[in-house]
């Protein structure tokens, strides 16, 4: 199987380290991981601010990057949504098609694809997760409290046997955390405040470590934990799974 | 009116801290007795689908059950009128009373419950401006009345005022005591105050949950029982509906009852849910069937089912933008997440903003109770907006920008490795300047690395 490996433009940029631990750990669990160089970004930034026709170069260049494997696999399930979903204005040639077909989030790829039902790694913290919309009800990727009071999902699954973690409890299990694009700019006021409350429910209920599946969320958070001086380590679930310690 | 009428209305909102907690946890409050009066029913999932489904048929055919419902109605003895938009509708409810109503020496009188139809339709203006007194009578709807203020939330009016504010309202308007804030004695002289208003009425006016074709009947669901008694006391029953309010058959309401008061407020079902087929003996009963804008909305194949709404509120209550910004932030009369793909099909400049005041985060899609793909519909919105030349020109040139960087690989690589340069020797007094990056109003930014991952890639894996 060829497996090429997506790192979305903001972590190729702002959060190497991300890319570092992924491509760590799919090697780890022995997958050979191909990185095309030529690759960006999936296009989401202009098409979530209404210019979906401006993303169409973007688009085309993706799949042209990534037309030739069997499985794309990012940290991201925003972007991995995005493409499912949203490359649906281009024209839908066989590579269109296999390129939507075969993108997945980390986690989802790891447990669906992979098999990998748990990653032996110590993690002796007290692990606070923040479910992001597109994994969660995107990909549904996790249960949606619209919909059932048990919560559950992929990333909380492998978070879960890790050894000494304890994960928290939170007062609300999938608010958004406010990032939204464009919007985190646009509607500066709301999207603070959004980030300002979560973080507060990680603080009020013991979260030390902040984890998750995106780091565009994790992004706007870190930047108000930082902002706070709040006693939280913000990592993704990468860099947890690849035994990074905060 | 300007594109950025939602931020700058928000941000204003925004500004009272204590007051945007208290009405985020307000309206998470009810958003949790839903889920608590949703969780138990095992068949709850599969009502929303049957829901949307019978919604999804009945607008496929709805010009056909409209034709149904009116010719049964007209067999009841009800009177069916038919309106265009806002002002025919207007006009049609001035004319019935005109003529229904023959009083000498006072203005006629009229009572209101239910209605946001006729908030759309701005009908207390023109009625007032034409010597009809109007009564709201529902306790939110007479509050914000009493203020002058539209309603900021479909199910709750008033939902955006606290008890002190509804005590210095009363004081104003009820003569009760300053600085009274008991919610009992608040309401007791409302009370007493609307007892008056319905005795006197010459005409009731009500909303309409659900109209049935088969029947020719329609449905009104409160929890107050005013509808009822102000249409029992008057001579006239006026009933405005919209043309997506129609239901095929009886059977079919059962599903819409079960999932419309658990979805609003959590309760099992509304206090009252009234039937009204015909009218009295010696009395009126009249229906006014408005478009104003629904068909061509129904005409609109990607925007189509947000006619589906029951009006239950629940994408309010669920929405995180919502609830930190107002209803009135929304400045249309159906506001949240509804209202956003609402609005645009009306008048697309001025709401330009709507469609954005969202994550797309997808949790008013999978609480709808017919569910309506309302993120999907945002997302589609926006691209419109784009499409219309509607978008701020900074964010209209920088997506173009940002679009051709990105589809050029060297010049992506060349510009981060610049950018980041960049932000690492500037100092953090200029790159955290507020008024050039609102993102760092609230947020540090993140530590520009030296290395992005394809240059780490480069020098160790290649």
């Amino acid at each position: 199987m060829k497996v090429a490996l997506f790192i979305p433009c903001y972590i190729d940029q702002f959060y190497p380290n991300v890319g570092i631990a992924t491509l760590q750990l799919l090697e780890k669990l022995g997958v050979e991981v191909a990185f095309p160089m030529k690759q960006t970004c999936c296009g989401q930034p202009m098409a979530n601010s209404g210019c979906e026709q401006d993303s169409k170069g973007v688009y085309a260049h993706f799949v042209d990057t990534f037309a030739e494997f069997d499985y794309i696999v990012t940290p991201s399930g925003s972007c991995t949504y995005h493409i499912k979903k949203h490359y649906d204005i281009i024209e839908q040639t066989p590579a269109v098609q296999k390129v939507r077909k075969s993108v997945y989030e980390l986690v989802d790829f790891i447990e669906n694809v992979l098999k990998i039902e748990e990653i032996p790694v110590d993690f002796p913290h007290k692990v606070g997760l923040h479910l992001s919309c597109h994994g969660q009800r995107g990909l549904r990727q996790a249960n949606a409290s619209e919909i059932t009071g048990v919560r559950d999902g992929q990333i909380s699954k492998l978070l879960r046997k890790l050894k000494g973690i304890e994960l928290t409890e939170l007062d609300r299990n999938d608010e958004c955390c406010g990032f939204g694009g464009t919007f985190c700019v646009a509607e500066e006021a709301v999207s603070a405040r959004m980030g300002q409350d979560r973080i507060s429910d990680h603080l009020r209920n013991g979260t030390k470590v902040l984890t998750g599946g995106d780091v565009s969320c994790l992004m706007h958070l870190e930047g108000i934990v930082k902002r706070q001086n709040a006693p939280i380590k913000v990592m993704h679930i990468a860099e947890i799974l690849n035994g990074n310690q905060p | 009116m300007n594109h950025q009428n939602h931020p700058e209305l928000a941000e204003a909102f925004n500004k009272d801290f204590e007051r945007t907690t208290w009405h985020d946890e307000t309206l998470w409050f009810v958003r949790q007795k839903r889920d608590k009066a949703v969780y138990p029913i095992p068949e709850f999932q599969d009502l929303r689908t049957l829901a949307s489904e019978i919604k999804d048929h009945t607008l496929s055919n709805l010009d056909n059950y409209l034709i149904e419902f009116e010719q049964n109605a007209i067999k009841n003895g009800v009177k069916v009128h038919w309106a265009a938009d806002a002002a025919e509708h207007n006009q049609i409810v001035m004319d019935i009373i005109k003529s229904s109503c023959k009083v000498e020496g006072r203005n006629t009188r009229m009572v209101k419950s239910k209605s946001m139809l006729t908030e759309e339709c701005h009908l207390n203006a023109f009625l007032q401006k034409n010597n009809i007194d109007v009564v709201d009578t529902d306790l939110g709807e007479r509050i914000i009345q009493f203020r002058d203020e539209p309603p900021s939330h479909i199910v709750m009016p008033a939902i955006h005022l606290k008890k002190e504010d509804v005590g210095e309202t009363f004081h104003e308007h009820l003569g009760t005591t300053k600085g009274e804030k008991d919610p009992q004695i608040l309401t007791e002289a409302a009370r007493q105050h609307l007892r008056e208003k319905f005795v006197a009425a010459d005409v009731a006016l009500t909303g309409v949950n659900f109209a049935i074709a088969e029947t020719g009947s329609f449905v009104v669901c409160t929890n107050e029982g005013n509808a009822d008694l102000g249409v029992n006391l008057a001579k006239v029953h006026i009933a405005s509906m919209g043309i997506e309010k129609m239901i095929p058959k009886l059977h079919h309401l059962s599903v819409y009852t079960r999932l419309l008061a658990r979805s609003a407020t959590g309760q099992p079902i509304t206090t009252y849910t009234s039937h009204f087929t015909k009218p009295a003996e010696g009395k009126e009963m009249h229906i006014v069937i408005v478009d104003n804008g629904r068909t061509q909305q129904l005409g609109r194949a990607d925007f189509r089912n947000s006619l589906k709404c029951i009006r239950c509120g629940a994408c309010m209550n669920t929405c995180p933008v919502y609830r930190r910004s107002g209803g009135h932030s929304y400045d249309f009369t159906v506001p949240g997440p509804i209202g956003a793909i609402l609005s645009p099909n009306i008048d697309l400049h001025k709401y330009s903003s709507l469609p954005f005041a969202s994550t797309l985060c997808g949790s008013c899609s999978d609480v709808c109770p017919v569910k309506i793909d309302i993120h999907v519909q945002l997302y589609k919105w926006r691209q419109i907006v784009g499409q219309a030349n509607e978008l701020p020109a900074a964010k209209k040139w920088g997506m173009k920008g940002l679009a051709k960087v990105l589809s050029m690989p060297k010049v992506y690589d060349l510009g981060g490795k610049l950018a980041r340069g960049a932000l690492r020797v500037l100092p953090h007094g200029l790159t955290h300047n507020q008024s050039m990056n609102p993102w760092a109003k609230a947020r540090e930014l993140p530590d520009a690395p030296k290395q992005s991952f394809k240059e780490w890639y480069e020098e160790n894996r290649k």
